[in-house]
């Protein structure tokens, strides 16, 4: 507040609109814990963790080992400091890796075995977890009517997957969908030939710490020639305090398959940092399509920049396949400190790689995320649309990649790149990397860095919207089209995120 | 409805004197006309009227239905009635046509205390709208503005207008830059709304909108005020001698 008054602007809209972003801080809407008895491994990292977590999860040997790998592995890294983004020294050993509420310690065989308590925290952030229709009010261009669609959903709260619904109904597909966990027991053969084959246990200082420590996440397979009946999605919610989350996600698309993905996460408030290191692996073989949406909504910390999730991500697409297309589409709009790429080696000929991303900061938010195209096949594709909001005092950054590797020949990458400023004190960064190495391919890249502009604010409000209104108007405008890029059950959610985001008028 | 009272407006930076002592009432049911040479004050009025920033009111006052308007947001004048339809229509990239104006209806209607129109009941209502302003599906679907051509602009301002059905409508140049078939429907639309209980404003430097949209009462402005108030003849009389002469007279 001190420092927000302490700037004096002499644009009236500019300054109410600083007073609008100044009062979102605090008003993060899922910010409440639920009061449930939880069992942690002892605080700190060694290899007795990392036992321990394994045990747990009743694994095979060749898992450990894999684990203590990563781990000793791990010992010998270095945390990377390249990103623009500044925090703390952060104490590995004064964190927990494991949390579960006791009401799991057995896995219940239903939902009608889970503690009550984490079925209201679900239908608290809106969440089914009961397998029903979700009705999505999504209006077409022309008013279309609100379509019914189902909604697979893998709920993980804390270390551990609550449950999966619709999984007879997927089964019948030849679809598996199930906590990480699961398939480790039951599909073990498909986990030990992709698990770390997009992502290797070595990969970066992060994604190493989580090969060791994973607790749960999602699998999902969906066998060649098959088009997955309905929307998949994981809920992450990290609950318990002082406790990292390190969540692992394998999705495999066989020959021909199609899969579309969610991913959404809330955590709430607290004083202190919590840890989120995760990684995403998807494989998509010939002909494979795999579209991955992410509404990223950890809590941000508050306007001084005391507490929020250190989200520090690894997501990785191989479109090992020729013809075979992934699509990330990420809503960023929590988290105190984001590091993320979601990236896709596209080493099939003719696959095809697209990133569209919305990041807002705000207050003493960091972002620093954006994507890699790697091109290795012949005639690959790739297209990023990345679109960075940034308010208050937050730092927001584009960090891209494009390669094109020699034996790509005739490939394609468009970049586009907008940032948005809202007030005077926040900053945008793009910081584009392109190599391309044959002659035969051609990279363009686009970036913008506007304002939010007075007319356009002073124009809607004149037609009787309040300011917050407008500004989500005219923000949703801007972000247009990667939100047309989200499947519709998450368009509308993240509309109004994006709306929440900038507005401070919830609840 | 409408009351100016001695208004006096300077720009906020610099302190510049724009507006020097502007007085307009109009009842429910008139329309007056403003016609005055470039630079005179008439869009600041509007703008001041709405509630942009960037001008200081430094004397006077503005009541609509005997609410000060000064007082209000731009949100709370639209609310309560105002509505601008601006010389410059604005663009907003990747918002939709019909967004922006559901936004708006429901916007004002919640402000009023009334309940949201459906989405049925709104596309019912603007299809009928747009229609008698020949605005068709796909202007409609198309982000506000963004790439129309200043006729289109001004339909759409038209259309929002007579879907919010404002009481108090000020018009700046909303005729500047249409042909002839583009005036007939924007002065058609007009007058479709014209009623008992609606006032309208219109700033034009024409004589042939008047033919379209007879006003009851013309006012003259120049430097910052009103200078000259008269029937329709006064429009004839700039239209056939041009400004000189009125400005002559007053000086
Ligand atoms: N924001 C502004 N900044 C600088 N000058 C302005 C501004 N708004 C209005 N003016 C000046 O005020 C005078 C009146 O302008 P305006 O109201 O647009 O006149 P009209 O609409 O009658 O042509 C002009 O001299 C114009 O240059
Ligand atoms: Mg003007």
């Amino acid at each position: 507040m001190a420092a927000l008054d302490a700037t004096r602007t002499r644009d009236g809209v500019d300054a109410q609109t600083l007073r609008t972003v100044e009062a979102m801080a605090g008003k993060y809407k899922h910010g409440w814990e639920t009061d449930i008895e939880t069992e942690f491994a002892p605080k700190g990292l060694n290899e007795d963790i990392v036992r321990l977590i394994s045990e747990k999860n009743g694994e095979p040997a060749w898992l450990l080992d894999w684990r203590l790998a990563a781990f000793r592995r791990w010992q010998q890294m270095e945390e990377p400091t390249w990103a623009m983004v500044h925090y703390p020294a952060i104490d590995y050993q004064d964190q927990y890796y494991y949390a579960r509420p006791k009401a799991l310690s057995r896995k219940p065989r239903s939902l009608d075995e889970v503690d009550p308590r984490l079925l209201a925290t679900y239908a608290k952030l809106g969440i089914p977890l009961r397998e029903q229709m979700i009705l999505a009010g999504v209006e077409g261009a022309e008013g279309a009517p609100a379509a019914a669609r189902k909604v697979a959903v893998d709920a993980v709260f804390d270390s551990v997957s609550v449950g999966t619904t619709f999984k007879e109904e997927l089964r019948r597909a030849g679809v598996i969908f199930c906590a990480i966990s699961e398939a480790v027991r039951e599909h073990p053969e498909l986990v030990r030939k992709y698990l770390g084959s997009v992502v290797p246990p070595t990969d970066n200082f992060f994604a190493t710490l989580n090969s060791a420590v994973f607790s749960d996440g999602s699998f999902v397979y969906v066998p060649p020639g098959v088009r997955c009946p309905m929307e998949l999605s994981t809920y992450f919610r990290i609950n318990a305090e002082n406790t990292g989350q390190f969540e692992r996600t394998l999705i495999v698309a066989d020959r021909g398959a199609y899969v579309s993905y969610l991913e959404g996460c809330t955590a709430p408030r607290r004083d202190t940092h919590q840890l989120h290191a995760a990684v995403v692996e998807i494989v998509a073989l010939d002909d494979a399509e795999v579209k991955y949406a992410t509404v990223q909504n950890w809590y941000p910390g508050d306007e001084e920049g005391r507490g929020g999730i250190y989200n520090f991500v690894t997501k990785r697409a191989d479109c090992r396949g020729a013809r075979s297309k992934v699509m990330w589409t990420q809503v960023e709009t929590g988290s105190a400190i984001t590091w993320k790429y979601p990236s896709c080696i596209l080493r099939g000929d003719d696959s095809q790689g697209e990133f569209y991303s919305i990041a807002i900061a705000n207050n003493a938010q960091q972002a620093d995320t954006g994507t890699k195209m790697i091109h290795l096949g012949r005639n690959t594709r790739s297209r990023i649309v990345s679109k960075g909001i940034s308010a208050g005092r937050a730092q927001n950054t584009y960090r891209g990649l494009v390669s094109v590797h020699p034996r790509a020949a005739g490939s394609r990458n468009y970049t586009q790149c907008d940032s948005l400023l809202i007030g005077n004190r926040c900053g945008a960064h793009t910081v584009p990397y392109i190599e391309v190495r044959n002659s035969s391919s051609r990279v363009e890249h686009e970036a913008t860095t506007s304002k939010v502009d007075e007319d356009q604010l002073f124009y809607c409000r004149s037609r009787g919207m309040s300011e917050e209104e407008a500004v989500a108007l005219v923000v949703n405008g801007f972000c247009r089209e990667v939100l047309q890029a989200l499947p519709m059950e998450f368009a509308m959610e993240a509309q109004s995120l994006v709306a929440i985001s900038l507005e401070g008028s919830v609840g | 409805m409408l009351e100016i009272r001695n208004l006096h407006v300077e720009l906020e930076d610099g302190g510049t004197p724009i507006l020097k002592g502007v007085n307009l009432a109009v009842k429910g049911g008139e329309v007056h006309a403003i016609m005055g040479p470039n630079g005179s004050g008439k869009s600041t009025l509007s703008y001041v009227l709405s509630g942009r920033d960037g001008y200081v009111v430094t004397q006077g006052s503005a009541t609509l239905d005997g609410a000060d308007l000064l007082a209000m947001a731009p949100e709370e004048r639209a609310a309560a009635g105002l509505f601008l339809a601006f010389q410059y229509p604005v663009e907003i990239p990747g918002v939709g046509n019909m967004t922006f104006l559901r936004t708006a209806l429901n916007a004002q209607r919640k402000a009023r205390g009334e309940a949201e129109v459906s989405a049925a009941d709104f596309l019912k209502l603007v299809r009928a709208k747009a229609k008698a302003l020949a605005i068709d599906a796909e202007m409609l679907r198309r982000p506000v503005n963004v790439g129309f051509s200043g006729g289109e602009k001004k339909r759409n301002e038209i259309l929002q207008m007579a879907v919010l059905e404002p009481k108090l409508c000020i018009l700046d140049e909303t005729d500047s830059g249409l042909d002839v078939d583009a005036m007939k429907l924007v002065a058609d639309g007009v007058n479709a709304l014209r009623d008992a209980g609606r006032g309208f404003v219109v700033i034009t430097h024409y004589q042939r909108l008047l033919d379209h949209i007879r006003p009851d009462i013309v006012h003259i402005m120049a430097d910052g005020r009103i200078v000259r108030t008269g029937g329709p003849e006064l429009a004839l009389e700039v239209e056939s001698n041009g400004y000189a002469g009125i400005l002559a007279e007053v000086a």
